[in-house]
């Protein structure tokens, strides 16, 4: 990355100034702990639970991923069925908004009842916020080929597998990689409001079970904690994906996009 | 049939109603360089398109020699129209890749054509990083390495700039003359048409019918003598008198 130091120096120092802010307001004004905690505060209680809020993390994670790996799967082979048939988009089409515009914690009990597993039920949720952007991404990417060069193919009797792997495919990439990065942020935020929705129950639990425990005893520092470790893990998620999206574009999707992408 | 292309009575309406040939017929002999010449949307592309059976006509028909099937026909389109998630090497390689010929052999096959329009050393770059020029040269190279037949050309240098259009003129000109296949070039200049082809289809507007049909008889290599010679002016001015009288000219039933 050739970005001029100030492009990562300012956003630091602007975070770096706003906990330090932080830390000093609760200080000086001594605001108790159980209203605010510090910044210094949230990471002490971090490390005190760490095993705990760890197995937490896992749990969320694995429900993330799955969520995502459902999601892209699912979301490829529907657009796939979409773009090679009008009809099956027509038929299938209203399910698919249906279940992107109903908000996920007014379906989460419903799906809580009838799925006996939390577990699976988790994975439903998750998966059912995620899906979307990666369908209505890959649709448009695979329709998105030249059409001179669908032309040319059919001009040398390219066979439908050779038109896919080397024309739609790669045509497709660059949409599908952006409903990635959408999808990443939007199968962690299905996964923890799932469970907020599931309550804190079962064997198995996630951060935000931690979240809903800690708040009925109010250990506001260990919620801030468990919220913290779900921002970076979001953070992380869209950095991974950022990091992805390079390697897989990179040379010639940057120059095709100019510079500043 | 001894001719390269021959279309017969060749109609085209399309499904929205919109009529854009009628009664086209004409015969371009092997080893000819043709060009096709004509207003913006007067059907010289759909004409390329029927030929290359990218499209059907509605009436009439559309012959191609019977040495010319399937991949001896290449088609060189306005854009580049080259794959940005592939290098020129791969770009150029996409026909052999599609018949299935092997790595080793579309390499040595694709060298000398490389070589002939001053793409060697550039196999690894991608079309972003090429300039107008090369990326039009190397769609052209992809057009030449299945060995065509008949190379059909969509007005191919029309978004080029004046000086890099003159070069490709004279690079494609002494392609044509080492392998002698049959080349059919649409475009709208007369300039292009009369200095390139041995012979000019000369098209009103729409409905697309044939208005002129005029043999340049210059003799190849052309070069600056001709385009500043009184004869090159006198045949793009006959050439021009065919276009307008495209305009008002009278319709075959």
């Amino acid at each position: 990355m050739n970005r001029p130091p100030s492009r990562l120096f300012l956003p630091a120092l602007v975070l770096i100034g706003a906990i330090a802010l932080w830390e000093l307001w609760v200080r000086l004004a001594g605001i108790p702990h159980y209203i605010v905690p510090a910044p210094s505060l949230v990471l002490a209680t971090l490390w005190e639970n760490l095993g705990s809020l760890a197995v937490a993390w896992l749990y969320t994670l694995k429900i993330t991923f799955g969520a995502l790996l459902l999601a892209v799967v699912g979301g490829v082979l529907l657009a796939v069925a979409f773009a090679l048939s009008r009809t099956v988009e027509l038929a299938l089409l209203p399910f698919a908004i249906v279940l992107q515009v109903t908000p996920i914690v007014a379906i989460a009990p419903l799906i809580l009842i009838y799925v006996e597993s939390t577990t699976a039920a988790l994975l439903i949720c998750a998966w059912i916020v995620a899906f979307f952007p990666i369908l209505s991404n890959t649709v448009i990417g695979l329709r998105a080929a030249d059409p001179s060069l669908g032309d040319l193919f059919t001009l040398y009797r390219a066979s439908p597998w050779q038109r896919l792997r080397w024309l739609l495919v790669p045509s497709a990439l660059p949409y599908f990689i952006a409903g990635l990065k959408i999808s990443g942020g939007l199968s962690l935020i299905g996964a923890v409001v799932a469970e907020f929705a599931a309550g804190a129950a079962g064997r198995e639990t996630g951060l935000a079970s931690r979240i809903l425990e800690a708040s009925f005893r109010t250990e506001i520092p260990k919620m801030y904690a468990a919220l913290l470790l779900i921002a970076l893990t979001g953070v992380a998620i869209f950095l991974l994906f950022n990091l992805l999206s390079r390697l897989l574009l990179g040379r010639w999707h940057a120059g095709e996009l100019g510079p500043g992408r | 049939m001894s001719a390269a292309i021959r279309l017969t009575a060749v109609d085209k309406r399309f499904d929205s109603g919109l009529e854009a040939l009628r009664g086209v017929g004409f015969e371009v002999p092997p080893g000819q360089f043709a060009a096709l010449l004509g207003p913006s949307g007067c059907g010289k592309s759909t004409i390329l398109r029927l030929v290359a059976r990218l499209d059907r006509p509605s009436g009439g028909t559309v012959e191609v020699g019977s040495d010319v099937a399937g991949s001896a026909i290449s088609y060189v389109f306005q854009e580049p129209t080259l794959m940005p998630w592939a290098t020129l090497f791969d770009n150029v390689r996409l026909p052999l890749r599609i018949a299935g010929i092997s790595r080793a052999e579309a390499r040595n096959r694709i060298a000398p054509v490389l070589a002939s329009l001053d793409l060697a050393g550039f196999e690894g770059a991608y079309p972003a990083e090429l300039s107008g020029g090369m990326r039009m040269r190397a769609s052209i190279a992809r057009a030449l390495v299945t060995r065509p037949r008949v190379l059909l050309m969509d007005e191919p240098f029309a978004a080029l700039d004046e000086i890099t259009r003159a070069r490709l003129n004279d690079d494609l000109l002494a392609l044509w003359q080492a392998h002698g296949f049959t080349v059919l070039f649409v475009t709208h200049s007369v300039f292009e048409a009369v200095y390139l082809s041995q012979r000019v289809l000369v098209m009103s507007a729409r409905p697309g019918h044939l208005v002129g049909d005029l043999v340049v008889d210059e003799p190849y290599p052309r070069g600056a003598e001709l385009r500043l010679s009184t004869r090159y002016a006198e045949r793009c001015r006959a050439v021009s008198v065919a276009l307008e009288s495209g305009y008002g000219a009278d319709l075959p039933p």
